[in-house]
């Protein structure tokens, strides 16, 4: 980014934190980014003629003498068509070798969508892996994270449903993200024959972690280009969001601001809204969905960045090792999807939604014969046959390597039920019993 | 007209230096090139003003100037506002152009030239008041009273009221003399601060009549009144949003507002895109016909959040003021405390518990005060009845807003992550939340002379059972299944019945989703009727299968419609399996 050659440039800095400059200067506008011998900085406090800078790269190494330049503008991407393909830093810039991109440029971060002018998403996702698509159902439109701790394979998860999904465009975020877990995407989205339908803003372990602010703004920001004008769906991919709640934290400590809870920023809250609330679905066709990753420290959700998360996003997805089948199952009990009911029934055989619940309550039943057994009683035959009844859901229905489609879930869990219980036991609507519940003769 | 220039900024926290008077909470305008940023001022220091910018300040200056109004933060009243969709500074949503909100955009709330059918209510000569009813216009289906402005003091004299006929809400209605002989013009409209509750009416009693919502466990457990308060607090998705979205659609009220305050932007949507197709049952109009909505979802400005839950709170005290039943609904209030708290925090207060303002208790009570029932002065009665959502923080309800909220509101419906988990829907947790209402002697008079003489008996008889239900579960979690006399069984499983078939209800099911209360008098009554009676088993194994039955029966009836041949087909089942182990009683 080059400075023009009008411009004043101060040499005295009065204050310098670990993530932050203060300095005297005048007819600064808020917001506006600067740079530091050289480093981008932006403003995010104005006191009379003291202006603090937020400096993205660290402050490690910066003199009281060294060369301040105001750019007149907040971060901004260019975009165009020819966004696709390509892979960028936290700036913008490219990392792939390739030329700058031409293009509008747009300031980052910008204005909500008016509500009025969204529709109501009502276009299932399919992803072919029943413990989503069965008790999860994703819909376009949505925003939805995975709550994962660090050792579960929720990027190649992620992958997969990104391929799946049918997008227009594959918007990846990384924050974070270490040189392996981006090479395995590239990998991924190279050996599908993806690549013109990607674009990447990577902000490695490598680069500095106040960087990462940029991310999903830049991500979000290519998205809405593509979302608005073009009218396309795009799917876009925001990991690791915890790393980027860590940098705001840094950011705020810095500047003194009174923490609230974990010490996280009071305006975590708005802070994450402003991202996860760009998802959206326009009446025109085009649409943002918002795949993210938080990963949990310990499983514990309580933590304020999984908390305002949850709070923020259409549900949530919990990846958990079933230890009785030793694979990797989307959890139904943890897991919810807040718009399935936008699409099961509709998108989906109108069986969907009971059979979804009654399959979940029988699962729940097992659980408790489970606990059950562990205290050391004696089941009864219900009890045995929940449990029996769990397994084979967990490994045909929930693991994560299921692959089938819409019909095919529902006629599983219909045979299921029908090997395990009575019609009375599953608690379904008549009508649809009597029309789904595998007959005799295939018993 | 004071003037100020900008000498701070820090994200929506602007100081201004200001050249004259200036009063709390007064609204003024910050000019950034062509456009005009809406700021309300917080706090004053000397010649300094804190204002909060109901905008983004992105490419502020210091040195940028500002005027200030000489108001407060107001709402425009008249008729136009049902079925519309504002945002938190009552901004017409629909008159924005283009699909992202622009900075600086203000839209007019009402319609300047459409017309509306005038009748007059009072005559030339009648003495009158703020909130006397000088006409009344027709507003979908409510009858629209144009009122004496709230603004106007003391008593005054009807000179002349306009004729039935065509009028826009500019045009002239009625002229008023006050004693000194000063005339006044009244139009239609009229605009009134939010912060500031209205206050024409003669008084408040304690609310006594039932508010039916169609929610069994509301309406037979812990039931709500008109004008009564009452909110939810719960973890992230255990249901707090549905549940307000089912009272929005099932709750009989002649007006909803719906607040949603620093939420999902896809939730508004929802009742946007449903409620111009849904039918209330009880009038045949649709839905939309009925309510406002108010939107400032989450990635809207702070700060106009914060305003939000007052636009509200002031346009449906406006409509109670012409004798409507208003339910006022606001998700969450805990968006609202943030908002607060992150602007306390800019402004480096002192903080309370968690960071939030020192004050929050009392700004909480404050606004749950505003509701309620309230006889106006022509005799008519109106009422408020606020239900808010709560989100605490990790789900832990020892945190400040719902600690605050609870000391002001009189209904607890709290939703359990347990209950969520098992997807026992709506969440409210039977046994942690109560009723305050339940104990008003009023209260049970009219439960008494208008559901029935034992209705709140059976309610308290079911609250027990639920208990010595949770119990028995307990018991036999400890001391296993074989370990517990059949009893233990049979106790709980009679409350897994009413858990079941009273509790749960499906929000998405056509016929489950709202219960009138004549069909929940029957089927409470029938489940009265069923714990009581005695059954014989021989195993616990027995205990088990038998309820499922009656549960799994029960259910089905609840699927089909009330006293249709399918309803009728499974009572009859349902009397068949109860005779197969019911055990005579001596009379
Ligand atoms: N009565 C109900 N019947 C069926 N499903 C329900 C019911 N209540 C809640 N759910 C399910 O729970 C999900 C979450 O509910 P909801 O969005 O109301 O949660 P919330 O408490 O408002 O969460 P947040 O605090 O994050 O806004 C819904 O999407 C729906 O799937
Ligand atoms: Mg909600």
């Amino acid at each position: 980014m080059e400075a023009q050659a009008f411009q004043k440039v101060y040499t005295k800095i009065s204050q310098i934190t670990k993530a932050t400059c203060s300095l005297h200067a005048t007819d600064v506008g808020y917001d506006e980014l600067a740079l530091i011998n050289g480093r981008l900085a932006q403003v995010v406090k104005i006191i009379g003629d003291t202006v603090t800078l937020q400096v993205f790269g660290g402050t490690e190494g910066i003199p009281t003498n060294a060369e301040v330049k105001f750019l007149g503008k907040a971060p901004s991407l260019k975009v165009s068509d020819d966004l696709a393909g390509r892979f960028f830093n936290a700036f913008g810039e490219p990392i792939d070798g390739g030329p700058d991109v031409e293009g509008e440029e747009i300031e980052i971060g910008g204005p909500s969508v008016n509500p009025v002018q969204r529709k109501q998403p009502s276009n299932m996702i399919f992803t072919g892996i029943a413990g989503i698509d069965l008790n999860n159902s994703l819909v376009t439109g949505q925003k939805i994270p995975f709550f994962a701790d660090p050792d579960q394979p929720y990027n190649q998860v992620m992958a997969i449903v990104a391929l799946r999904a049918k997008a227009d465009k594959i918007i990846l975020g990384g924050m974070g993200l270490t040189n392996d877990d981006y090479l395995f995407y590239k990998n991924v989205f190279e050996n599908a024959g993806a690549l013109d339908r990607i674009i990447s803003f990577v902000n490695t372990t490598d680069d500095p972690p106040v960087e990462r602010l940029l991310v999903p703004d830049m991500a979000l920001t290519a998205a809405e280009y593509f979302a608005v004008e073009k009218n396309e769906t795009v799917l876009v991919l925001l990991t690791d969001m915890t790393l980027y709640a860590d940098a705001l934290s840094i950011v705020s400590n810095r500047m003194d601001q009174i923490p609230s809870k974990d010490s996280m920023p009071g305006s975590l809250y708005s802070d994450l809204a402003k991202i996860y609330e760009k998802a959206v679905q326009f009446p025109k066709g085009g649409s943002i969905t918002i795949i993210a990753v938080t990963t949990l420290s310990g499983g514990d959700i309580t933590h304020a960045i999984p908390d305002n998360t949850g709070y923020i996003t259409e549900g949530q997805l919990f990846l958990r090792r079933d230890t009785d089948i030793a694979k990797v199952i989307v959890d139904p009990f943890r897991s919810l999807s807040r718009l399935k009911q936008n699409v099961i029934g509709k998108d989906t055989r109108k069986d969907h939604a009971q059979v979804m619940n009654a399959a979940i309550k029988l699962y729940s039943e097992a659980a408790n014969a489970k606990t059950k057994l562990e205290n050391g009683f004696d089941l009864s035959d219900f009890d045995e046959r929940s449990l029996d009844f769990a397994k084979q859901y967990s490994n045909d229905l929930l693991a994560i390597d299921v692959n089938i489609g819409g019909e095919e879930m529902l006629d599983k869990s219909w045979q299921l039920f029908n090997k395990h219980f009575k019609p009375e036991e599953v608690a379904i609507k008549q009508e649809l019993v009597d029309k789904y519940w595998p007959k005799k003769e295939n018993e | 007209m004071t003037r100020g220039k900008v000498s701070g900024i820090i994200a929506n926290l602007v100081i201004i230096e200001v050249d004259g008077p200036v009063s709390q909470n007064e609204i003024c305008f910050i000019r950034l090139g062509e456009t005009r940023l809406m700021a309300e001022v917080i706090k004053m220091m000397g010649q300094k003003a804190f204002v909060q910018v109901f905008e983004s300040t992105r490419n502020l200056r210091v040195g940028d100037t500002a005027e200030f109004t000489g108001h407060m933060l107001e709402v425009t009243l008249g008729p136009g506002i049902l079925s519309k969709n504002y945002d938190g500074l009552q901004n017409d949503l629909d008159k924005m152009e283009g699909v992202f909100l622009k900075r600086g955009e203000y839209t007019n709330p009402l319609e300047d030239d459409s017309k509306w059918d005038f009748k007059p209510l009072a005559k030339a000569g009648d003495l009158v008041e703020a909130g006397s009813w000088l006409g009344e216009v027709k507003e979908n289906w409510i009858a629209h009273k144009i009122m004496v402005p709230f603004k106007f003091q003391g008593k005054y004299t009807v000179v002349s009221v306009a004729a039935e006929g065509q009028y826009t809400i500019n045009d002239e209605i009625a002229v008023l003399k006050d004693r000194d002989g000063n005339t006044r013009k009244v139009t239609m409209v009229q605009k009134w601060p939010v912060k500031l509750a209205i206050k024409a009416f003669k008084e408040k009693p304690r609310p006594f009549k039932m508010m039916e919502t169609g929610i069994r466990c509301i309406d037979s457990l812990n039931p709500i009144v008109e004008g009564g308060t009452g909110f939810t607090p719960g973890p992230f998705g255990t249901g707090k949003t549905v549940l307000q979205h089912a009272l929005s659609k099932h709750a009989e009220a002649d007006m909803i507002v719906v607040a949603a305050c620093g939420e999902r932007a896809n939730e508004v949507v929802e009742i946007f895109t449903e409620f111009p197709e849904l039918e209330d049952p009880r009038t045949g109009r649709k839905l939309i016909e009925r309510t406002t909505i108010i939107a400032n979802t989450s990635n809207m400005p702070v700060a106009a959040r914060e305003a939000s839950v007052y636009t509200a709170m002031t346009i449906a005290e406006y409509y109670r003021s012409m004798g409507l039943k208003i339910l006022l609904l606001a998700d969450s209030t805990s968006r609202w405390a943030q908002a607060l708290r992150e602007m306390s925090n800019r402004m480096e207060e002192l903080p309370g518990q968690d960071a939030y303002p020192m004050d929050l208790p009392a700004i909480i009570s404050n606004f749950y005060a505003r509701a309620g029932y309230v006889y106006l002065k022509n005799g008519s009665t109106g009422s408020i009845t606020f239900i808010g959502a709560v989100s605490p923080a990790g789900g832990n309800l020892k945190e400040p807003v719902t600690e605050s909220t609870k000391k002001a509101a009189r209904c607890f419906y709290a939703l359990s992550q347990q209950r969520a988990d098992s997807k026992r829907y709506p969440a409210v947790d039977p046994i942690d939340s109560y009723s305050k209402y339940l104990e008003y002697d009023e209260f049970i008079e009219y439960l008494k002379n208008n559901i029935s003489e034992n209705w709140l008996d059976q309610l308290l008889y079911f609250k027990n059972l639920l208990i010595r239900g949770k119990e028995a579960h307990e018991q036999i979690n400890i001391l296993g299944d074989d370990g517990v006399p059949i009893d233990y069984h049979i106790r709980y499983w009679k409350s897994e019945v009413f858990d079941y078939v009273i509790l749960q209800q499906d929000a998405f099911d056509p016929v489950d989703s709202s219960t009138p209360i004549k069909r929940q008098k029957y089927m409470v009554e029938m489940i009265y009727d069923l714990v009581r009676d005695e059954y014989s088993f021989e195993t616990f194994e027995e205990v088990n299968e038998y309820f499922r039955k009656v549960i799994n029966v029960l259910k089905q009836m609840n699927y089909s419609a009330f006293e249709s041949e399918d309803f009728k087909k499974f009572e009859k089942q349902l009397k068949q399996i109860l005779e197969e182990r019911r055990v005579e009683q001596p009379a």
